[in-house]
């Protein structure tokens, strides 16, 4: 894959506070912007609006693992899992009521998020010595384990868990505020992350781990971190589709559901940002437009992934992003074919 | 003492399916190093190509010394041209690309065999008992019955055994099987050695799938045919592979006999409790080898050249 052969014209460069600041707004407006969409829009299509913002953040967190870092893993569905049945466990357990529900969801899902990004660093500290195809299997293996435990699980300590019959009742408190502002804050940090000096290292070890750990990249260090941070935010996913759902399935967490999050990494183009998003909401969105043709969906999914593989591997957008964002470097040429890098990285 | 017995005969024939279906798996590593992901699912295409000769045989003959021949052997033939197939047109374009863009091809077409078997017209979503072809009936057995060798286990391991000694003449003793071995030992050097490595691969494929269809077949005696019984099976099989050091043939036999002891012993001796466990007993497996030497029993130690 090259870095990037097609240069943007930079936009004119903002100071970092302007730009937190109008993110920061914007996060607030998604706020009565949620309860004005919720009066207007039909639930069916809320509805679809919702899963496209899970999806928006499984696929932008499972890019960092596969698209940026490198690192092919098929076990995202499982990570997912552990945010879910954290948040919904939790959840069902304390009913929170009246003014605490903004506290304890926000709580719930960060806890959701750090359990899994645990679960990511157990998994991840051993098995990515591996590489590639074993990578896989083994990221696939551990996703499979996690889904039996679930089903094995009736309940730990007091709190119920409801093992193969899936969880229900868990109070409904995820709205389009709670989805897209934890789709946002994950596309802000993976977008930072993957663009920055540290994200020059994630894009070493995708291109050539052995000459990226030669030059004194950290290897191990930044894949387990790329992997736990991926894990984090699948579980925040995992959360809000805890609690917008009400319910909790452990056979929709398996495999199948993995490799949907592929797909859409894959058909948006691994290494993009923005292609991940636009695959997820293509991929959400069409599928129930062709509702008539309900189950052709898989199928076309399925040779969508193939037919991408022969006629165009790199996906609608290759690793390159539909815009640039004012005031972030774009992960440019290298230094040295850049003369003023250098004093940018200073800066 | 009798419980171990009967633990071991229903192990080793569990893992007489493993090993067909890891012998498919095996082969293609060894040539393409490529995880033929499909590889499940052409198992799973064998049961169902089985279940309809079944029910076509049993609508003129009754004979199972007929039927099952038939029944065996065009499932074989099914699954083979399926396998050349799916070489030819998913992973033959992708020759030379990078190996994962070849993986998510393999597991696009795993998706496609699944969801299309899900087709009422095709064989649907539900389960389906296999015919009244063949009965589970015991063979072999002592006066208290506790140790029972049915015939589906003779049938299983009998076929395991016969489809091994053929699969060895093959490799160790045809031409086809010396260039298949030439083209797993160093790809390009035996296509400058005038081997025809499109034939060979296709070979493989073919071979392999016919492998699976027989496993497939077994199972599908054994147990039930439904659309996803390729998923489980396919990867505890890739696990054997793995566990035998992937690319090796014997060690394929090995690692899926080795894979359907431990799964039964697991299942029988642990407390009722944890027996749903049985089925990460596999995955745990698989970690614990990746782990400990990744190259399996039998496998090459191949260093990584920059």
């Amino acid at each position: 894959m090259s870095v990037n052969a097609l240069t943007f014209r930079r936009l004119p460069q903002l100071p970092v506070w302007v730009i937190n600041l109008a993110l920061t707004a914007i996060l607030a407006g998604l706020w009565p912007l949620g309860r004005v969409l919720e009066h207007q829009l039909n639930p069916y299509f809320l509805q679809i609006l919702i899963l496209v913002g899970i999806n928006i953040m499984l696929a932008v967190s499972l890019n960092l693992v596969n698209g940026i870092t490198g690192q092919f893993s098929l076990g995202h569905a499982g990570f997912m899992a552990v945010g879910a049945y954290a948040a919904g466990v939790l959840l069902r357990h304390y009913q929170p009521q009246g003014w605490e529900i903004p506290l304890v969801m926000l709580g719930v899902l960060c806890l959701g998020g750090v359990l899994a990004a645990l679960a990511g660093l157990v998994v991840g500290i051993p098995t990515l010595r591996l590489q590639g195809d074993y990578l896989a299997i083994a990221t696939l293996g551990f996703g499979e384990i996690i889904n039996v435990v679930i089903i094995n699980t009736e309940s730990v300590g007091s709190f119920y868990v409801g093992g193969s019959a899936g969880l229900h009742g868990i109070p409904i408190h995820a709205n389009f505020f709670w989805t897209f502002g934890a789709a946002l804050i994950c596309i802000v940090c993976v977008w930072r992350l993957a663009y920055s000096n540290k994200g020059k290292a994630f894009a070493a070890i995708r291109e050539d781990e052995i000459a990226a750990g030669a030059m004194g990249v950290n290897t191990t260090y930044y894949k387990v971190a790329a992997f736990a941070i991926g894990a984090f935010f699948a579980g925040v996913a995992g959360g809000v589709s805890a609690t917008w759902f009400g319910n909790l399935d452990p056979e929709s967490f398996r495999f199948m559901r993995s490799i949907e999050i592929v797909a859409m990494v894959v058909l948006g183009g691994s290494g993009s940002i923005t292609g991940a998003i636009l695959a997820a909401v293509v991929l959400t969105w069409l599928p129930e437009q062709l509702r008539a043709v309900q189950e052709w969906r898989l199928v076309i999914y399925a040779l969508v992934l193939i037919l991408m593989m022969i006629f165009r591997p790199a996906g609608l957008l290759g690793n390159r992003e539909l815009w640039p964002i004012p005031g972030r470097r774009r992960p440019g040429p290298s230094p040295t074919a850049d003369p003023d890098s250098r004093q940018r990285m200073m800066a | 003492m009798d419980q171990l017995i009967q633990q071991l005969i229903n192990g080793l024939s569990v893992g007489a399916t493993y090993a067909l279906i890891a012998l498919g798996y095996t082969m293609v590593y060894g040539i393409l190093r490529l995880i033929n992901f499909a590889h499940g699912e052409v198992y799973m295409v064998g049961a169902v190509s089985s279940y309809y000769l079944a029910e076509w045989t049993m609508g003129w003959t009754g004979s199972l010394w007929v039927a099952l021949p038939i029944v065996v052997v065009g499932s074989m033939l099914v699954c083979s041209i399926l396998g050349f197939l799916i070489e030819f047109l998913a992973y033959r374009p992708l020759r030379d690309r990078p190996r994962l863009v070849v993986l998510i091809s393999a597991i696009g077409v795993s998706l496609l065999l699944q969801n299309l078997a899900q087709f009422p017209e095709l064989f649907g979503p539900t389960p389906r008992r296999f015919p009244a072809l063949i009965q589970s009936t015991p063979v072999f057995y002592n006066a208290a019955h506790t140790i029972v060798l049915t015939n589906l286990d003779v049938l299983s391991l009998g076929l395991t055994l016969g489809l091994m000694v053929i699969m060895t003449w093959v490799v160790l003793g045809t031409k086809t099987g010396l260039a298949l071995r030439a083209v797993s030992f160093r790809f390009d050097t035996s296509m400058l050695m005038g081997i025809n490595t499109g034939r060979i691969i296709s070979f493989t494929f073919m071979f392999g799938s016919a492998l699976a269809a027989v496993a497939g077949t077994i199972d599908a005696i054994r147990y039930d045919v439904r659309p996803l019984m390729g998923l489980l099976p396919g990867l505890k099989a890739f696990v054997a592979a793995v566990l035998g050091g992937i690319g090796s043939i014997p060690g394929a036999v090995v690692g899926g006999l080795f894979m359907g002891l431990s799964e039964t012993l697991v299942k029988g001796y642990l407390p009722s409790a944890y027996t749903g466990y049985a089925d990460a007993v596999a995955f745990v497996l698989l970690i614990v080898i990746l782990l400990v030497r990744p190259t399996g029993l039998f496998g090459r130690v191949a260093p990584e050249k920059v």
